[in-house]
């Protein structure tokens, strides 16, 4: 191993990285949000994917959903990290349970006229897309699904006259009867 | 409507804050006051309960509540004003964070409806100190103040402990509102630290512990954050095994100096004694440390044929850098009582007879050792002597950070924890002085020194104003080698003895100096009149400069050099050969 002259110790790390999905419920109060993305900033943490949002308003309970990569040891460290977080009640690793459904919407901006435009539009049936907006030249399709999904229906629009996405992040919850 | 004037819970928002101190315990702080919390300085000029301590820079409040909370196990609190008031205290919140101190800061903040405007001083203290703080909060309703306080009180020292801060805008301050004693509703319900460790992985460790050959036990910090039922069961322990003890640089004081079992100091200015026990040892525990890259070196190869037990009350410190086998998640004392109670019920003290007699062997190679001399003060000698003439004294020992800080941990024995002040984590220079000021505040009239640098001592040397005003009989004893020694050694060793701003120039006349404060100046450059010069020193019932020059070239080993495991040690004796060289990975031109 050759060292570069460093009071630190520099080392290469080869564990493959995995992407879980995290369910982390917190209280809603100022700064909750501020705190959990910090935390994945300032240790160096990758976020994929990001959503949030009350979900329990009487209980002010906020519920984040975070997709993210890393090796093992680096996804056990973010699990205990939300963990430890004062206004944090719980963090769930929804992939660890292999019993969880995850979803995302888009909405899918589409431009185009004449062969394009019924392309687009028998491609948005064939993935169970709606239709929400149309002009003469145009479509706007909302579709939902996991994110392997909607990412192949935007591939699918490109050549077909692609304008703009919107995507909302990925949501999960597990299977069965049991709450979180 | 009722009328309120008589209820004893109204009050200001500046009373509620003055008026939970007090509920709390607390009966000294340390700020610097200024436009955004004044209020609060009114109601503190009005009582007599709470002593306030008037530094010279917020940094000074941070460090010397520091102080105060490690040597008093109780939680140090600091007062500041907005903006550069607060700005000025990230550096003492950071460094509580990584030591795991608990911190209250309370700090001013401008008025509710300018939060946002680029205020005069304002700053976004919440957001600014987030990272630096366990936790924090914005208090925007008077109503919520003293629910917030008791909460802030509450996180700072329970589980892992830390650095809080509370932001009080000045009309929140001026507010009236409903004041209450703390109550158990204050805390988050999401907040519940684990203490008590899980049976089924105490008896895991106690079997290993049981049927180990080569063990060790590796204390830190968290025993002595614990409180003293650790310290006594963590000696019992060793007692009741007899196994080998290291510590880290926090946890030094835990178990004695003087105690038979005791290896010293690990890690990169460890012994050779502890660093090997901790290479070959079969079963590790450790004790409320956390495998902190100065302590393991190289991580693929520390301790690479041992089952390790971790206790931590923090699980986020589990399999952070090195993978243990039985993590026991809570505090120290608790856990250490229950393995205790199932080693003692089914256990008998292993035979470790060879293991002792292998780590006689690395004993004998007596890695501390340096060479005395006639004509110059060596700066272990001067730590030695310092030693000494405080053994059978009530003394409490600051640290500034560098070569001095790992002279003093390598030298200076300690028998008691509490005793020992030093910026582990962070590493912040500065951090000695204004902790002394702090520690003793708390133990007046106990002997406190700060072993200091010429370097890091000029970053908060203005606290020896602080030191004369309170009449803080604080002793500075500075090592005096005219260079930021830690910064050199690195320089010697891996950049090609290129000693980029690594001189002092142009020091202070420390005595002089002192004198400038109003304290005593001490100055000596002989070996032989090292003890009488220190004597003299302690005798002096107020602030002393003592600027002990030292050799100025003086390394400090034992050494794990960069990128090496604990066995690839850099002895003393070793130092100046080739063995230096090939020792630096890299082999870039050494000195």
């Amino acid at each position: 191993m050759n060292q570069p002259a460093s009071a630190y110790f520099i080392e290469d790390r080869h564990d493959p990285n995995e992407t879980h999905t995290l369910a982390v419920l917190v209280q809603n109060e100022p700064g909750v949000l501020a705190r959990v993305i910090g935390l994945f900033s300032g240790r160096g943490y990758n976020i994929e994917s990001l959503t949030v949002s009350e979900t329990e308003a009487q209980k002010h309970l906020s519920r984040i959903t975070i997709v993210t990569t890393g090796t093992p040891m680096v996804i056990q460290q973010i699990k205990h990290q939300l963990d430890r977080m004062i206004p944090v009640y719980q963090v769930v690793d929804m992939t660890e349970t292999r019993r969880s459904i995850e979803r995302e919407l888009a909405m899918v901006k589409v431009r185009g006229q004449g062969e394009h435009r019924v392309e687009a539009l028998r491609l948005a049936d064939a993935f169970r897309a709606r239709v929400i907006d149309a002009t003469t030249e145009s479509f706007v399709f909302e579709i939902t699904g996991n994110t392997d999904k909607i990412n192949e229906f935007i591939d699918l629009m490109r050549p077909l006259g692609l304008v703009e996405v919107s995507r909302t992040g990925v949501a999960a919850i597990g299977r069965g009867p049991e709450g979180m | 409507m009722s009328d309120k004037s008589h209820d004893p819970n109204q009050m200001t928002g500046a009373a509620m804050i003055v008026r939970a101190l007090i509920d709390h315990g607390v009966t000294d702080i340390f700020g610097y006051p200024g436009g955004a919390v004044l209020p609060i300085y009114d109601e503190i000029f009005q009582q007599s309960e709470v002593q306030h301590i008037l530094v010279r820079h917020e940094q000074g409040a941070g460090h010397a509540a520091e102080g105060y909370a490690r040597s008093t196990g109780k939680p140090g609190v600091a007062l500041v004003t907005s903006g550069p008031g607060a700005t000025n205290m990230v550096t003492p919140l950071t460094d509580a964070l990584m030591d795991s101190i608990p911190l209250v800061c309370i700090s001013g903040q401008v008025p509710t409806h300018l939060i946002g405007n680029d205020a005069f001083q304002e700053c976004d203290t919440v957001g600014i100190t987030r990272p630096c703080t366990k936790h924090n909060w914005l208090v925007r309703d008077v109503n919520e103040l003293a629910k917030v306080l008791h909460e802030a009180f509450y996180v700072a020292t329970t589980g892992r402990p830390g650095p809080v801060l509370v932001d009080v805008p000045k009309d929140v301050q001026f507010a009236t509102g409903t004041y209450h004693p703390p109550r158990k509703s204050d805390v988050h319900r999401s907040y519940a630290p684990r203490v008590k460790g899980d049976a089924t992985q105490i008896r895991k460790a106690v079997v290993l512990l049981a049927n180990a050959k080569r063990p060790v036990i590796y204390s830190g910090g968290g025993v002595i954050n614990s409180g003293p039922e650790a310290t006594k069961l963590l000696r019992e322990l060793v007692e009741v095994t007899g196994f080998p003890i290291t510590s880290t640089l926090m946890g030094l004081g835990a178990y004695p100096a003087s105690g038979k079992n005791w290896l010293g100091m690990l890690g990169m200015h460890g012994t050779y004694e502890a660093n090997m026990t901790m290479h070959d040892c079969d079963v590790m525990l450790c004790v409320g440390a956390r495998f902190d890259d100065r302590i393991t070196g190289r991580v693929d190869a520390f301790s690479p044929n041992s089952k390790k037990i971790h206790i931590d009350i923090d699980p986020s410190s589990i399999n952070k850098n090195i993978r243990v086998d039985v993590p026991i998640i809570g505090d120290c004392a608790n856990i250490l009582g229950d393995i205790l109670q199932v080693f003692k019920a089914e256990a008998k003290k292993p035979d470790i007879k060879n293991w002792w007699q292998q780590i006689a062997q690395w004993r004998a190679r007596n890695s501390l050792y340096y060479k005395k001399s006639n004509d110059v003060i060596l700066p272990q000698h001067a730590i030695q002597s310092l030693f000494e003439a405080t053994r059978g004294k009530d003394t409490y020992i600051t640290t500034e950070v560098g070569q001095h800080q790992m002279w003093a941990a390598q030298f200076f024995g300690f028998e008691e924890p509490h005793r020992w002040m030093t910026s582990g984590g962070l590493g912040t220079m500065g951090y000695g002085l204004p902790a002394a000021v702090g520690v003793q505040v708390a133990h007046p009239d106990s002997l406190v020194i700060d072993i200091a640098g010429d370097a890091s001592v000029q970053m908060t040397m203005q606290e020896m104003s602080t030191a004369v005003q309170y009449e803080l009989p604080i002793k500075i004893f500075i090592l005096n080698n005219q260079y930021m020694g830690m910064v050199r050694q690195w320089q010697q060793l891996l950049h090609g003895n290129r000693l980029s701003h690594s001189y002092s120039e142009a020091l202070p006349d420390f005595v002089k100096l002192a004198e400038a404060y109003g304290g005593v100046g001490i100055q000596v450059h002989k070996p032989g009149d090292l003890d009488g010069a220190i004597k003299e020193m302690i005798s002096v019932k107020r602030p002393v400069l003592f600027d002990c020059r030292v050799a100025a070239l003086e390394n400090c080993f034992p050494m794990i050099p960069s990128g090496k495991a604990h066995n690839e040690m850099l002895l003393p004796e070793q130092a100046n050969d080739e063995a230096t060289a090939k020792a630096f990975a890299g082999g870039k031109a050494l000195v």
